[in-house]
This record gives C-alpha cells, structure tokens and sequence, in this order.
C-alpha cells in the first residue's frame, strides 16, 4: 500500500520590538540572567500588562505579508498552567480571537510544482521564561526572555513531504525576514518550529493518530526528523501495531525521534478573557497605514528583477533569497550598467566570501557606488579581471575604495607594449617545449604562455596585448 | 475635639492656619493607634516611622505654601496595596514576608500630595470574605460594638476610620468591600466606576470587578479623596483615559431639587433586617423631603447576581492567585518531593481555607466541559444585569437603597457557614457586576448598629452620586459616634 504524511507546523517567531510585549524591558538576547527584567514582566503582585501598541503592529504585518485577514476586533485571553519558568502561572495568549486568520504561504517544490500551504492563524503572546538544570544543585530560573513578544503561526494540516514542510519554513522564514518583524535565528530561539504528523493511506480522508515533534533546532532537522516519523509509523501500520498519540522529540545525534510524553497528560488550560486588558482594535486606517510599511514580498521581487534588469530567473532567485541582499544589488544597479555583471559578481565572489566568513550582507561594508567603481575599473582596462577579485576580497574585508586598493598595492594593468614584448620574449625563450606546440598546431599553447606572461607581471598584463604580442614574436 | 477625632476637611484648615503642624498630627493619630489597636485589632503594620519622616516632608510642603487637601493628612492603607519598601501581606501567610519594590499608584498619588500613612490594615486574606474573620493573622472588631465583626473585607480600613486611627483609609471593592463595611462601621465609603481609580499595585483579587476606593469620615472627605486617587494611569490599561478630571467637591451641595432617585422593590425581598428596612424606608422620605422625585424601579435579574459573581470572581481569583506557587516569594514549604509536590505543600500552607474554596470554586468553573455551563453563563448574566440598570437609569438619576441586609453581626456567627456569609454583600454585587459607582453613607441606627444607605449612580456619575449623598449627609444629621471610647475598657 502507499501512504502519505499529513503535516502541520506550529512556528513561533519573536517579534523584533525594542520592547517587552506588557512592559518596557529590553527584548536584547543575552545579558546577565534576570537582569532584563522589571515587576512587570516578573509577576509580581499588584502589577498589570500594558499592551506594546509596537507588538500589535509587526504582528499586523507578519499577517498582511503572509496573506492573512486581520481581525478588526481581537483580544487576549489567559491560558493557565504552573511551572516555573512562567511567572505569573499563566501566560497571556488570544484563544478564541486571534489577530490574524486564513492566511497562506506559496511554495515551489522541486519538480516545479508551486503549491498554497493555508495559514489557520497566527496570534500574539508572551514568551515564558529558561530554566537551567546544569551544574548547579536544583534548577535556576532566568526570566530574561519573560515578555518577549511572539507571534504563533499555525498552519492547516496542508503538507504532504518533508521536502514541502521544508520549503513551508524557509519560505515563511524569508517573508517574516523581508517583512522585518523578526529576525529569524534559530540558534537564539527567535525561530522556534514544532510540527504534527499523521500517515494515512493515499486517497483516503481520514486523518491517522498525530504525533507532536518537539525539539526541532534547524530546518534540516525538521525534515530529517519528519522522514523518521513517517518512516517509523508506516512500518507501526504495516505491523499492524497502534500509534500512541503523544509527543516525541527529535534527537539530533542518533538521528531518532523518542517519545517525551503521552498525551494523555494534556493541560486543561483554562482560558478565559484576560481582564487586565481591553479588546484590541485594528482599525482600517491603520490596517492600511501598516500595509503601505510592508516592503515588497520576496516573489515580487523576483518577478520584477527578471523584467526590470533582465537577469536570468535563477540569479533573480539567489539574489531576493534575502532582503539585504537584494537592497545591494539594486543599489548597485543604480550605479553601474550591466545588471548581469553586478549579479555575477554576487553569486560569485560575494557570496563565497560571506559563506568563507560567515559574515551576514549587512555586515560586509562595501558600497554600492565602490562595487561600481570596481566594476568601472575593469571596463576601463585599469585593472584585469583576474586582479579585480583580490581588490574585492580586499574592499570585502577593508571597505576600501577599490582605486585606493589598486594604487597602493600597485595592481594597474600593465599595458606598455615595449614592456611587455620583453616579458614575451623571455617566455618564449624560458618555454621552449610550448614554443614548439604551438608551432605544431596546437594553438592551445598560447594560452599557457600568456599565463606565464601573467605570472611574471603579477596578473596585470593586459591579457589582449599579451595574446597579441606573443603572436607577433612567435611569427618572427 | 481631639485631633483624630477630625474630619479631613476640619485637619486640612488647622493645618493651613499652622495652628498645627503635620508632624504634630502625625503624633497624635500614632498615639490613638497605640491606645485602640489592641482592642480594634484593625492594622497589619504600623508605619511609624516613615509616617514621622512623610510628615516632616508634608510640614516642609506646608512651609513652601505648597499645601493641598491632603497635605499632612494621616492615612491608613488596605494591606494589599503594594507600598514601597514596607510589606504587604494581604492578610496571608503566603505573603506573610512580602516586600514590594514598588507603590500602587493611589499611593503614589497619595504620598505626592503629602498624605501621611500611618499604618496598613487589616483584610480578609486577599479580600476575599465579608467579615475580617479569614485574615490569617488578627480577627479586627466593630468598634461600635467590639462582639461584632466589622465587615469585610475592608474591614480593617473601616474599623480604623470608625476608630479615629487615621481621618481616611483606603479599601478596596471587589463585590462590595468597601461599602459593606462602610456600612457597619458607620462610615462613608464608596467604590467608584470600575476604570476610575488604577489597580495598579492592587493585589489583584477578581481583576475584572475589583475597585479601589475612600473609607472617610463625611461626604466632604470622600470627594476630597476621590479627587487625589481618580484619574487615568498609563500603568493600568482598564483605566480610563477618556474622562476629563473633574474636581468632585464642586458636587457638594445640598440642592437636590428635581434629581429622580430610584429603588427597586427587589432590595426588600427576604433577609432584610426589619431596623435597616425601616431606616432605608425614613430615608427616602428624607430624599422626598428634599424635592427628590422618589420613583420604584425594577431590576429583575437582580436574584442571579450572586450566583454569577461568584462564578466570575472565584474564576479570575483562581488565575490571579496561582502566582503565589512558592517559587519566587512569599511562603515556600521545607518539604516536598518533586516540583508538583512543591507547589501543593506550598500552596496548603500558605492559603486560608476561603482562598482555597474560592481557588477550587474557580478552577471548577474555568475547567472544560464546565466552561460554558458555569463561566459562560455567568458572563451571559452580567450583560443581562448590565442592561437592567441601564434600562433603570434611563427613567432616574441614581438607585438607593440598603448596603447591607443586617447590620454589624457577631464574630463567629457566620463562620461555619458560608452561603450565609455570602449574603452580607448580596446588595453590593451587582453593583461591581455593571461596574457602576457606588456610595454607603449612614442613615440611621438600628439596635444602636449603624445602617448604611447605598447611592448607586451611573457610569462616571460620581458627581450624582456625592450630589445626592452629601444633601442627605446634611438633612440627615447622623452624628452617632462608637460608643467605644478606646483606653482601658
Ligand atoms: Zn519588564
């Protein structure tokens, strides 16, 4: 029999608010444990949450850009539960009137087949506090991250794959990226992914027994995590034996998922309005005042680079991958002609270096308008192609004007013809056997000795002159 | 006259003649407390020594020709308000060590004024009780009569007003807290509109009902207070920032002319004491007296208020109170095994048996597959009480009638019996419920117990409300003091 898997994915993003969601504590990562922290945000008696209007508003955004409607009339609610990383021993979420519904995200999977995955909701809360057991005799609590503001998105069960949760995530990671609500980072836990799955015979309706994974770190580890889950509760199926409902989590080393708890233990979270705050109201103008804010979404992008600058639909993808990247290009294109120079060079040597570096784009301090004069340089004949890559890795590393690297590093094409027909002459006399080749026929000669005309001038051999000049020497 | 024995209004005109300093009254009212207390039992702390240094500071204000109405004025404050740097217990052992590092914002506003507080007082554990007799630490008594209870759960705060420990207190009205025993101790009182007055640093009890409001000697003091406590609070996003700050003084008159005031037949049904009926009755002569148009009103849906309070209050009070788990502050149990265990000892421990009932009446009514039956129609009846006073007020100005059923009762009556205890604030409720403002002043003595008048008016109609209870206040001329004299007794 064939199967297939049926996936949700549960993402909680945090918002990127200078702000706490109820009080004005930093949202910073890191600090000295509970030291980001104010009465507010710890609990205390007699304190009250007041609603960050900021919070309202990127999670506004992350709806609009992820096709969502907008509830005009939302509020919070209570969900209650003890432990101890949760100070007031309930958090404060929206239950029944989330801020967003009906949303969907667009993906493209690798056969070229593009598919809706439908957005249930996405609402906003508070982020609960880090318990550390390490080391120490007992458990600590750090409630730095109390406060900090999150938007959940749920999805329908709309995923089949591994492959389209995959693409689901690095799709909705991208949106909330270019949207600037969150920054995404995984390894701080601003992106935290929890999914469901259930395996069913093709064709039939009926959802199977749904198992919650836990404990997923990367997006690669979703769909690793997910192919075992799948794998395991076929082959559960086909021995005819029962899938438990529960929750399982995903270890990374041995490459299994492993049960956590069962179900059967589940909260009963006793929701209810949360008094200390009124309803929120999103009112058309500002609905719209926030829609006007939203820069333009990645597949946008995409279409209008292939048609405003003419670059092929592939570079178009890599480049609008992310946003910074592709503010660069265009501030590039701005400055120098060939769009389908400035992207090769990207695609290349900029995107080598980043990846060499693990720097992020917005970290690299070339700018625009020296990416051209670089680019000039070369048209103009001052510098070879070849020597253009080290002055980049130089600009890349300094931020340098490229002119300023060529003159002080002495990188000037050499195009003196009396020079270099020296140069020619002695390769040809030093290389005998490909003075001979060529002679022979081999035309292919030439170009190691051009070579060894370039490595004796240090790459700055203007390479037409050098072809032509050793022809003319080689023909005497 | 003694100086505790003075109304604000009486101190605030000493003080501005500099016929007295602040630190002088400040000196007497710690005197009375010493003598009283130990027959009132109505405080949790006595903050002598930051009441002297507040007074230098209110003399300093004073000498500046920065004085107000409560400059140097001594006050006493509900224990669960959160002061600075001195504890708040709310009656509980669970907070037993409390010490917050903040102010309510009504005691901010106070202490910027230059009140003086001269003492924190005592309560039902978190204000959850109509007596005083769930506190976990001292049992405070009527000082009419030092048998009876004084009410609850402000009971502290009423019973030091009534005691002249303090010329105002303040106390807070989840169901009826503040006029209850307002109303047994013969005091002024009054809960004002919900979204008036901040909760900010309140102890949260039932957050969508709880109120804070004046305990006073007069009308006069009341408006006083209500001018320095209401207003929006950026803190509090329940508060309202709407409403223009009024100065509630400029409604002390004793005009009432054409003003239409209501009662419902519904607050003479069964349980009504037959002295409080009369003396309610006497009162609404006074009000025809006084040219008031006395009109009977209904409220219908009166009966089910209770029923729904309790829903709704126990529910919220359940979620507001599972922060006291042991993990941060307040009481934590010695031992336990494992985390669960930790927070049951803990939690045993620490709450009275109210609390726990309450907390226990709540999570059953919050939890699923109850939800509907019990929160959900409880919230159904709150709309339905809401419309019923809507409907009331459009044909009257404000609703009067009894505060409580039965004057001052005894200590330990009603102890063993809940429900009965829940009767005391069966008048009160429904009054939270709307969120309306509402005022107990006496009107008359019944076996030589005082009985309270509510004034109840509409949505942010506190003027109405002072308007209508200072003309009665005059033409009443109640002037009935404790027989209790304090001293050796
Ligand atoms: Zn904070």
């Amino acid at each position: 029999m064939n199967y297939e898997a049926v996936i949700g994915l549960e993402v909680h993003a945090e918002l990127l608010t200078k702000t706490k969601i109820f009080c004005s504590c930093t949202t910073e990562f890191g600090g000295e444990p509970n030291t980001h922290v104010c009465p507010v945000c710890l609990g205390l008696p007699g304190t009250l949450p007041v609603l960050n209007k900021k919070v309202v508003e990127y999670a506004v955004k992350a709806g609009l850009a992820l096709n969502c409607e907008i509830s005009k009339f939302s509020k919070m609610d209570r969900k209650n539960y003890f432990y101890p990383d949760l100070p007031k021993a309930y958090q404060i979420s929206q239950y029944d009137l989330p801020l967003c519904k009906n949303g969907y995200v667009e993906i493209e999977t690798s056969d070229g087949v593009k598919k809706k995955i439908g957005l249930t909701r996405i609402h906003i809360e508070e982020d609960a506090g880090k318990l550390m057991h390490e080391n120490i005799d007992g458990s600590l609590v750090d409630y730095n991250r109390t406060g900090v503001p999150l938007i959940e998105i749920v999805s329908e069960p709309d995923m089949r794959t591994p492959e389209e949760a995959y693409l689901y995530l690095t799709k909705l990671k991208s949106v909330l990226e270019y949207s600037e609500v969150s920054d995404c980072k995984m390894q701080e836990g601003s992106l935290r992914v929890d999914t469901n799955v259930s395996v069913r015979p093709v064709g039939s309706n009926e959802f199977g027994t749904k198992i919650e994974l836990k404990n997923l770190n990367s997006f690669k580890a979703v769909q690793r995590a997910l192919e075992y889950e799948i794998k395991r509760q076929i082959k559960l199926i086909e021995n005819r034996e029962k899938i438990v409902q529960e929750t399982r989590r995903w270890n990374e080393q041995k490459g299994v998922t492993e049960s956590m708890r069962s179900k059967e233990e589940a909260h009963d979270y006793r929701y209810f309005p949360e008094p200390d705050l009124v309803p929120i109201i999103v009112s058309d103008e500002w609905k719209e005042e926030i829609r006007k804010s939203l820069p333009e979404m990645p597949e946008y992008k995409k279409e209008r680079f292939v048609s405003q600058y003419g670059i092929p639909e592939y570079d178009a993808s890599v480049i609008t991958s992310s946003k910074p990247l592709a503010d660069f290009f265009e501030k590039c294109a701005l400055e120098y002609s060939s769009a389908k120079i400035i992207s090769n060079w990207i695609m290349g040597e900029m995107m080598r270096l980043l990846k060499e570096t693990g720097k992020e784009i917005d970290e690299v301090p070339i700018k625009p308008h020296q990416m051209a004069s670089l680019l000039n340089l070369i048209d103009n004949g001052t510098i070879t192609g070849s020597i253009a890559k080290t002055v980049f890795e130089d600009m890349f590393m300094t931020g340098k004007n490229p002119e300023e690297i060529v003159e002080e590093k002495g990188l000037k094409q050499l195009s003196n013809e009396d020079e270099l027909r020296e140069i020619a002459i002695k390769v040809i006399k030093d290389n005998p056997k490909s003075v001979e080749d060529y002679k022979n026929g081999k035309d292919k000669a030439i170009g190691f000795l051009v070579g060894q005309m370039m490595k004796a001038t240090k790459g700055k051999a203007n390479p037409q002159l050098a072809n032509k000049l050793l022809k003319e020497e080689l023909s005497k | 006259m003694e100086l505790h024995e003075l109304k604000i209004h009486e101190l605030h005109d000493l003080l501005k003649n500099k016929e007295v300093s602040a630190v002088d009254v400040t000196k007497a009212y710690l005197e009375r407390i010493k003598e009283v207390e130990p027959q009132v039992d109505a405080l949790i702390s006595i903050t002598e020594e930051y009441a002297l240094k507040k007074a230098e500071e209110a003399d300093k204000m004073i000498q500046d020709g920065n004085i107000n109405d409560l400059t140097g004025i001594p006050v006493i404050i509900k224990d669960n308000m959160c002061t600075e740097n001195i504890r708040t217990t709310c009656a509980s052992k669970m907070l037993e060590d409390f010490v917050p590092p903040y102010n309510a914002t009504v005691v901010e506003n106070l202490s910027n004024l230059g009140a003086v507080m001269v003492g924190k007082a005592n309560l039902d554990e978190f204000a959850m009780g109509s007596s005083t007799e769930n506190s976990a630490f001292k049992t405070t008594k009527n000082p009419w009569d030092l048998s009876r209870v004084p009410g609850g759960s402000s009971g502290g705060s009423a019973a030091s007003v009534a005691a002249d420990e303090c010329a105002f207190s303040l106390g807070s009205d989840t169901g009826g807290s503040i006029r209850q025993p307002a109303s047994l101790c013969g005091v002024v009182g009054m809960k004002p509109t919900y979204g008036l007055v901040s909760r900010y640093g309140l102890v949260a009890f039932a957050s969508s009902l709880d109120q804070i409001g004046p305990l006073t000697k007069d009308v006069t003091d009341c408006a006083i207070v209500l001018n320095a406590i209401a207003g929006h609070d950026p803190k509090d996003s329940t508060s309202v920032d709407k409403m223009r700050k009024k100065d509630y003084k400029e409604f002390l008159k004793d005009d009432i002319k054409g003003i239409r005031i209501g009662y419902s037949k519904e607050f003479f049904g069964e349980g009504l004491d037959d002295g409080v009926r009369e003396s309610i009755e006497s009162s609404l002569k006074i009000f025809e007296s006084l040219g008031a148009e006395v009109k009977e009103i209904s409220l219908p849906y009166l009966d089910y208020a209770l029923a729904a309070y309790y829903i709704v209050s126990s529910a919220e009070a359940s979620s507001n109170l599972a922060r006291y788990d042991g993990i941060r502050y307040g009481h934590v149990a010695t031992n336990y095994e494992d985390l669960i265990d930790m927070y049951m000892v803990s939690r045993s421990e620490g709450f009275g048996k109210e609390v726990k009932r309450r907390i226990m009446l709540g999570t059953y009514a919050l939890s699923s597959g109850y939800y509907d039956a019990y929160y959900n129609k409880a919230l159904k009846v709150r709309t339905l009480i809401k419309k019923d006073y809507e409907k009331a007020f459009e044909d009257v100005d404000v609703i009067v009638g009894p505060t409580s059923p039965t004057t001052a009762f005894k200590i330990g009556e009603r102890v063993e019996d809940p429900l009965a205890m829940y009767l005391a604030d069966v008048y009160t409720v429904p009054v939270n419920i709307a969120g309306l403002p509402g005022l107990s002043l006496p009107c008359g003595l019944s076996n030589d117990l005082p009985v309270g008048l509510q004034i109840v008016g509409r949505h942010f109609d506190e003027g109405v409300v002072l308007n209508a209870a200072y003309a009665f206040e005059k033409a009443c001329n109640f002037n009935a003091k404790p027989s209790f004299k304090g001293g050796a007794r």
